[in-house]
């Protein structure tokens, strides 16, 4: 937290000298070193960290691949195939590029729930998480545009619906997205301009992610319990403990992501992307990539092309007000007996959204995505705000400390008013 | 504006401002402008080129086209559709009636008088810019398999997503056999 006192002490000349000119080494240190973690966190925390990883491999890899790709509308799919073929390690570059954003998006996916289960978009965090909505978007308009790179079908079909998504604005709908092309239709000047914010956005988002860690940093982490922490029995120095708890998760989670790059790295992706992209002939099912299938289906679902378009930029728009929207005081699930039950349909008909779509727009699944549209906002717009106040919850913990060690803490320790002072060493 | 910068100083801090509000606003207002003027190449500059705005017209030969066949052709980077409609299908795009259109347009409107078997629409779906497959849906003109909207033999919207009819570039026909579209 910002209130906690520097510990960090250079001992030789060299640190000690540079400490008084630029103290970046003890900013790292009071931040990712010294840093006081709730002790109760568990592994659905370790996503942050793995995120900021795979930002980092993304952008290097893409530094990499950006040396040999060439955005031509005539040699872009020949320069994939080449750096699939002709350059060292190309194969593995790209894997590791294109199945990195799936894995960042299921990072991605399991940080927001993650979130939404504990409560941590509630006060004194909003900031915190409005910067992590952004964050999100900055990541969609980065892997979308990415997509776009390789000039196959999907590509080129993909570009081109998801930009006239803006033709849907009335009055200047057109001119936006002429403007956005460059041209009467996605074409050279659209795929040269894509690479061009490709390659620039992670490191806008690199700039979001400190903004997200500096308001994480002022307000502290949140915990399963949601109870704030009160005393220094409640938190550990973020090395070790929280550093070898992500260190772990991130092994674990390289096994799943290298399982996908070298034993099923076209999964994940779409076949028609290896079709060189032809402006005159559409796919006959043309699907965005997995991590846009839930959206996709809620543009889908409206019979209407600004009402899909506003719903489904509606249905991201909703997550920065949150905050507001769910009135609850109780911050974690745990202690929301009903919330919960509500927050696995949530989940549930996420995915199910996603499923849907994947499937071709007609008949029952339209009717379906409609249905599950209109529960996705329901679960926003009705159901946070009136829990807030019908929802009967359980009894919260005195202290992190205490719903740690239980009972037998409170007894031997006699039952402590919260915020005193627990043992000797406790600053406050 | 001498007159209000010479009263603005006689009143010193009075309603009206005094002299230093008026030079910080007018100093104000030209940045904005400057501003403006810098960011505009740099937005201007993501429009249509001149190269993109040359590419003006194409001529296509019609006469190979037969009743009932439809060619695709390439204009502006988008498929253009010449379709010989047979009789039967011009009747039915004639004989549906206004208030049953989303976009009330009459099928004599779409085609040139005399040669109203001829269509000719850019094969772009309104919607979001998939290109509709031709003999399909369920009015007998065009299908967009990417968000399903069905469009009748005159090329209008019938149900589903898109809120227009194709739409007509502008051509004309040079003789018998040749079409200059753009």
């Amino acid at each position: 937290m910002s209130g906690h006192t520097s510990s960090y002490d250079p001992q030789n000349g060299a640190m000690k000298w540079l400490d008084k000119r630029l103290p970046l080494p003890r900013l790292v240190h009071d931040s990712f070193v010294s840093y006081p973690v709730p002790r109760n966190l568990n592994y659905a925390y370790t996503f942050g960290g793995m995120l900021s990883i795979m930002l980092v491999i993304q952008i290097i890899t893409g530094v990499v691949l950006a040396m040999h790709y060439v955005a031509s509308a005539d040699l872009a799919f020949n320069s994939v195939e080449h750096i699939m073929r002709d350059v060292n390690y190309g194969w593995l570059l790209r894997y590791v590029h294109t199945n990195g954003a799936s894995m960042f998006f299921i990072a991605v996916y399991v940080h927001i729930f993650r979130g939404l289960y504990y409560g941590s978009y509630k006060e004194p965090r909003e900031v915190l998480w409005i910067l992590g909505v952004v964050i999100f978007l900055l990541m969609m308009a980065t892997a979308f545009m990415g997509y776009v790179l390789p000039w196959g079908q999907m590509s080129f079909w993909g570009a081109t619906v998801i930009t006239n998504l803006f033709s849907a604005i009335p009055l200047f709908g057109e001119s936006i997205v002429t403007w956005l092309w460059g041209g009467f239709s996605v074409d050279q000047p659209t795929l040269n301009r894509f690479f061009s914010l490709h390659y620039l956005l992670p490191f806008m988002i690199a700039g979001v992610v400190i903004l997200h860690v500096w308001a994480l940093h002022v307000t502290g982490q949140t915990n399963p319990t949601g109870v704030e922490v009160k005393q220094k029995s409640d938190t550990l120095p973020f090395t070790p403990y929280a550093t070898i708890k992500d260190a772990f998760a991130l092994v674990v989670f390289f096994v799943v992501y290298s399982w996908f790059v070298f034993y099923l790295p076209n999964y994940l992706g779409h076949a028609d992307n290896y079709i060189p992209a032809n402006p005159l002939v559409t796919p006959a099912h043309i699907v965005p990539e997995w991590y846009f299938l839930p959206f996709y289906a809620i543009l889908r679902a409206v019979p209407d092309k600004l009402g899909g378009v506003v719903l489904m930029f509606g249905s991201i728009a909703v997550l920065f007000v949150l905050p507001w929207l769910d009135t609850s005081k109780v911050r974690s699930a745990s202690f929301r007996p009903t919330y919960r039950v509500f927050f696995w349909v949530f989940v549930v008909v996420a995915i199910v959204l996603g499923w849907l779509g994947s499937k071709p727009a007609e008949g029952g699944y339209v009717i379906a995505s409609r249905i599950f549209t209109a529960y996705y906002f329901a679960h926003f717009l009705i159901l946070l705000p009136l829990l807030g106040i019908f929802e009967k919850t359980k009894p919260l913990p005195n202290s992190i400390t205490e719903s740690v060690l239980g009972d037998s803490d409170s007894k031997g320790g006699s039952a402590m008013p919260s915020g005193a002072a627990a043992s000797p060493e406790t600053k406050g | 504006m001498s007159d209000t910068a010479l009263e603005n100083e006689t009143s010193a801090s009075g309603e009206n401002g005094t002299r230093r509000d008026f030079l910080y606003v007018t100093t104000g207002a030209f940045a904005v402008v400057g501003v403006a003027g810098v960011v505009w190449p740099l937005v201007d500059q993501m429009n249509p080129d001149a190269s993109a705005l040359a590419l003006a017209s194409t001529e296509v030969d019609i006469s190979a086209v037969e009743s009932g066949q439809s060619i695709t052709i390439k204009w502006r980077g988008k498929p253009v559709f010449i379709r010989n409609r047979t009789d039967a299908e011009v009747e039915a795009a004639k004989s549906v009636p206004m208030d049953e259109l989303v976009d009330p347009q009459e099928d004599v409107d779409r085609a040139v008088e005399g040669r109203e078997n001829l269509l000719i629409m850019v094969g772009i779906c309104t919607h979001l810019g998939c290109v509709p497959l031709g003999d399909a849906g369920d009015f007998g003109g065009w299908f967009c398999p990417c968000h399903g909207s069905h469009y009748d033999t005159s090329g209008r919207i019938r149900r589903g997503p898109a809120p227009l009819n194709l739409a007509i570039p502008p051509y004309e026909f040079m003789s018998e056999t040749t079409l200059r579209i753009g």
